[in-house]
């Protein structure tokens, strides 16, 4: 197989990498602060439903849980799997499991904020919802922006998990070019792929942390 | 007219009894100071009163309606949130550290809460919030964060705040205590140019002279009781020798 091929066909599998990381953003970052306002919850049952599954998704290796979430309706219920379901599962088992992670690290950032503002907003007679969204959320984004860069930089390298359900993404295709023609080629490329992936995601998020950068 | 009534208010930290039945009411017009040792109560007994602390026993009633009372067994009721929102725009709370919004700027600051809680029109709200900072020697400082301005300007943002939402009382919780000398000289100043505007405000303070200056009423607390209320010249001419003990010691170091 010529060099060009193997970049078109790697090239073809990193759009499909890319979507497995744009959705399972899409997912897991509003998910994961649900998650969290459940692992803060009052309600002493729903608190402790929140942790087990966190510590579960923290606990065990994502390749397992992306085992488990596609074999699993088949070998439970019987259920016909396959076709479409794959990607499915796919964005199931990332999106749960980043949420976890987001989770925890929103968890972090709300706990980190101080009881003044609170209080502050309280007196100017601020909802919840408002004093949620208009004060505590948006310093919080500010505060927990260096640990979600390292998760989405996980998250990056993470996609190559997908191979586990032979999903054409470009870890997947790197692996099938490699035993085909018994050569180290296509991960070489992948990698340098990977790596300008994540080289971009660094420039991005630091675009990020620098707007925000305008206030302490 | 009473603007505030605070009646018989118990209230106990862990079994540690904080306020022993306290009452305490605020007229309009009047400036109220309250001094007393660090762990008097004074300042439980104005977030009881700003409703950031819940009373155990007593009732608190601002314009003659209640937010809350006692039930049958002497506990307090609070009234339904509702309720309790609407009595909340009667009064405002300047705090000792500020805390105000970081993200926000100076105008900010002071436009975003008339603007989403009270929903009051863009124009004069904003009119409102520069003629606030003008009068507090701030007019060139709107487009500021709180991180650029020293602390004195950020307490003087935090009381163009307060009163931006046009409260009938303006309690302070300790307003200098967080300030240098120089910057506490600023501070003292808004203060007096609002009691000369006829400003009902509560004042925790413990810069006693200041307090005698400026209050028509000095409260002194100690250990969860009001040991003596009284006109700033009685206090400081007071036979009581509790309070000649805590005054006497601010004497020695002034």
């Amino acid at each position: 197989m010529s060099f060009e091929m193997m970049l078109v066909q790697l090239a073809q599998g990193m759009v499909k990498s890319l979507g497995i990381f744009m959705w399972t953003l899409v997912i897991s970052l509003p998910l994961g602060l649900l998650v969290a306002f459940g692992r803060m919850s009052k309600n002493p049952v729903l608190r402790t439903i929140i942790k087990l599954y966190i510590s579960i998704m923290r606990g065990t290796p994502l390749m397992l849980q992306l085992l488990v979430v596609f074999y699993g309706p088949y070998y439970l219920f019987g259920l016909q799997i396959g076709g479409s379901y794959r990607f499915i599962a796919i964005l199931i088992g990332f999106g749960i499991n980043y949420a976890a992670y987001f989770a925890e690290i929103y968890r972090s950032g709300i706990e980190s904020m101080p009881l003044g503002q609170y209080e502050a907003a309280r007196i100017l007679g601020y909802s919840r919802g408002q004093t949620f969204f208009r004060i505590i959320l948006p310093q919080v984004i500010k505060r927990i922006l260096p640990s979600v860069t390292n998760e989405v930089i996980t998250l990056v390298k993470d996609t190559s998990l997908a191979f586990a359900l032979v999903y054409m993404e470009m870890f997947t295709i790197a692996k099938q070019i490699a035993a085909a023609n018994t050569t180290m080629m296509p991960f070489v490329i992948a990698g340098v792929f990977y790596y300008i992936f994540n080289l971009l995601v660094a420039v991005i998020m630091e675009w990020f942390e620098k707007k925000l950068s305008y206030y302490r | 007219m009473k603007l505030l009534e605070m009646n018989h208010v118990r209230k106990a930290f862990d079994g540690t009894e904080v306020l022993k039945d306290i009452s305490l009411s605020v007229s309009e017009g009047e400036v109220v100071s309250i001094i007393g040792p660090s762990g008097s109560g004074k300042s439980t007994l104005l977030r009881c009163a700003t409703l950031l602390e819940t009373m155990d026993g007593g009732e608190l009633v601002y314009m003659g309606e209640r937010a809350a009372w006692n039930d049958a067994s002497g506990n307090t009721v609070y009234e339904k949130p509702a309720k309790l929102k609407h009595i909340r725009s009667y009064y405002s709370l300047v705090f000792q550290n500020f805390n105000l919004f970081p993200h926000y700027s100076v105008l900010k600051n002071i436009t975003d809460a008339p603007l989403i809680v009270q929903k009051r029109e863009k124009e004069e709200v904003y009119q409102e919030a520069r003629t606030l900072l003008a009068k507090m020697g701030l007019e060139n400082r709107e487009n500021a964060y709180p991180c650029e301005l020293s602390g004195g300007q950020q307490q003087r943002v935090s009381i163009a705040r307060a009163l931006a939402m046009n409260p009938k009382i303006l309690f302070f919780d300790e307003p200098t205590s967080a300030l240098d000398p120089e910057l506490t000289l600023e501070i003292l100043k808004v203060i007096r140019d609002l009691a000369k505007e006829k400003m009902t405000m509560v004042i925790v303070t413990h810069e006693m002279n200041f307090a005698r200056e400026v209050s028509n009423r000095m409260i002194f607390m100690d250990k969860g009781v009001i040991v003596e209320e009284t006109t700033p010249e009685e206090m400081f001419r007071s036979t009581n020798e509790r309070t000649r003990e805590f005054l006497g010691r601010y004497h020695d170091l002034g």
